[in-house]
């Protein structure tokens, strides 16, 4: 991943800054130009809670070559707040303990390495909150 | 707009083709297509591919193709849009037949995947999600449906072995299919004991890596018998959706979106409903896939594609028989000629040429190809004239 690319993306990544949409109230993550809902244009900032319920999740068997060392691994769509749903990594959890509807919480981790020299890349895991 | 036909078809056997390049796998499958149709010339090309570019290194496709099929200088466009990008460059020929611009037009699909190891094709895969917040989180696309699959058994009781049936049924198709990459007959415990690829989808869930490509020509009806000795097959519906490319943007995870709004479009252009369609060829890249997209047509209701499936409705001799082919399962699944060859296989089932996997007294027959996890669905619907 290129520098740009990943200094582009903190804000997300990094503080999970969303946009509300100043019409409608629908909340969009990552930001918008335009309100799929009412096509409204403009929004205010609003950050999304870091507490989540599990919508659906899977076990990451056969992963991407950037993910090659870590699976298995758990992937989950996450709502957080109710406001909003991610597509995260649930981590530090025993695979039996997951559950749709399970309570989450978002913590800030260590996403991806380009090798060796790359940049870290940071961002959004979650654990069970339960 | 001027009524289309189909008037040649060409597909070749699918697999792990080491021996051919991207270029050569392409060329064999759309000389079929010409001979087939009996024409002479080409006005105008187009080609689906999804990522030559990742799989090959290989972009600026539509010109190297039309170059080795001896075609230059005729206009020749790639068209992408992920798993659907063959369906897409069908769909492409059909509005450029239809407007008047061209008459005689080849649309054909190719992939070449297994040059790349199994990490590089599915992080190639994987582009079709939303990179900075999909893929860039570790998920793949087995996960992605496996996401779609857990959803859908949450809400709708669906089961593990309601999953197995669609691909005991795809291979028992497959079997018929001399072009088909697996074409073996297996059961539901082969499904349920093969490994674990993305929870709760195993790899027989899944459909393969593949190497292959399909074309069609396609020409104005009313000049089909100038062109061609073949027998011509009318497009009596082209539609397409789209739909977030994001899983997780979805009000809801276990509903076909844009899958729903083509067929619904294709429905009102050929004038006919679900039950007027006598055979299906559709996306079933996971097996929860065809789920789905059955219930995303109309055939069955929400939440009953699985007990359908587990049933029988969807077998050779069901109520709705779908992927006689074998499906992207058991025929394969290059990904950017998979909506090339789902219209093929129809077209040869309208014109009696399916050898042994013919289905008898077909009249109408529907084609569902879609990119990514539903972010495009291209539906068409084809007629015997």
């Amino acid at each position: 991943m290129t520098t740009a690319r990943y200094w582009r993306e903190v804000p997300q990544r990094f503080r999970l800054e969303a946009a509300k949409c100043s019409k409608c109230g629908k909340v969009f993550f990552p930001p918008r130009l335009i309100c799929d809902a009412c096509k409204h244009r403009e929004f205010e900032g609003v950050n999304l809670s870091d507490e989540g319920e599990i919508l659906t999740y899977t076990i990451i068997h056969t992963p991407p070559s950037n993910f090659s060392d870590e699976a298995p691994y758990a992937m989950a769509v996450v709502r957080l707040g109710g406001e909003a749903n991610v597509l995260t990594q649930v981590v530090d959890c025993d695979f039996d303990d997951l559950k749709v509807g399970g309570k989450v919480r978002v913590e800030f981790r260590r996403i991806q390495e380009d090798g060796k020299s790359g940049i870290l890349q940071y961002g959004y895991k979650c654990v069970l909150a339960d | 707009m001027r009524d289309v036909a189909v008037i040649g078809v060409g597909i070749n056997k699918w697999g792990e083709l080491w021996e051919h390049s991207l270029r050569n796998i392409f060329v064999d499958a759309a000389l079929k297509a010409i001979d087939d149709a009996g024409v002479d010339h080409v006005d105008s090309m187009y080609v689906g591919c999804m990522t030559s570019g990742l799989f090959v290194a290989q972009e600026h496709l539509s010109s190297l193709l039309t170059d080795y099929m001896g075609l230059n200088p005729i206009p020749a466009t790639r068209v992408e849009s992920a798993c659907a990008s063959g369906g897409v460059a069908f769909r492409s020929a059909i509005m450029e037949v239809a407007s008047g611009m061209s008459d005689v037009v080849l649309a054909g699909g190719v992939e070449k995947m297994n040059d790349l190891d199994g990490g590089g094709v599915t992080f190639a895969l994987a582009t079709a999600a939303d990179q900075e917040y999909e893929a860039y989180n570790g998920i793949t696309f087995p996960g992605l449906y496996a996401l779609m699959a857990r959803a859908h058994m949450e809400k709708y009781g669906t089961t593990r072995e309601q999953l197995a049936h669609v691909a005991v049924k795809n291979h028992a198709n497959g079997v018929l299919n001399p072009d088909a990459q697996f074409p073996m007959k297996i059961t539901v415990d082969t499904v349920l004991n093969s490994v674990e690829v993305a929870d709760p989808l195993r790899l027989m869930d899944c459909s393969p890596v593949t190497d292959g490509a399909a074309a069609v020509i396609v020409c104005p009806l009313d000049m089909a018998s100038k062109f061609s000795k073949a027998t011509p097959v009318r497009v009596a519906a082209s539609a397409m959706g789209t739909d977030t490319i994001a899983l997780h943007s979805r009000s809801d995870l276990t509903f076909l979106n844009s899958t729903a709004t083509a067929a619904e479009k294709a429905y009102a252009m050929a004038g006919v409903g679900p039950r007027d369609i006598n055979v299906t060829e559709v996306h079933d890249c996971f097996t929860i896939a065809e789920i789905c997209v059955t219930e995303a047509l109309g055939y069955f209701e929400k939440g009953q594609g699985g007990p359908a499936a587990e049933a029988g409705a969807t077998a050779r001799d069901g109520e709705y028989p779908v992927n006689i082919s074998g499906g992207l399962k058991s025929k394969g699944h290059p990904v950017g000629a998979t909506g090339a060859a789902q219209v093929v296989e129809i077209v040869k089932q309208l014109r009696g040429d399916a050898g042994d996997r013919q289905i008898k007294g077909v009249k109408r027959g529907l084609t569902q190809n879609m990119g990514g996890t539903g972010g495009s669905s291209v539906v068409h619907i084809l007629e015997a004239v």
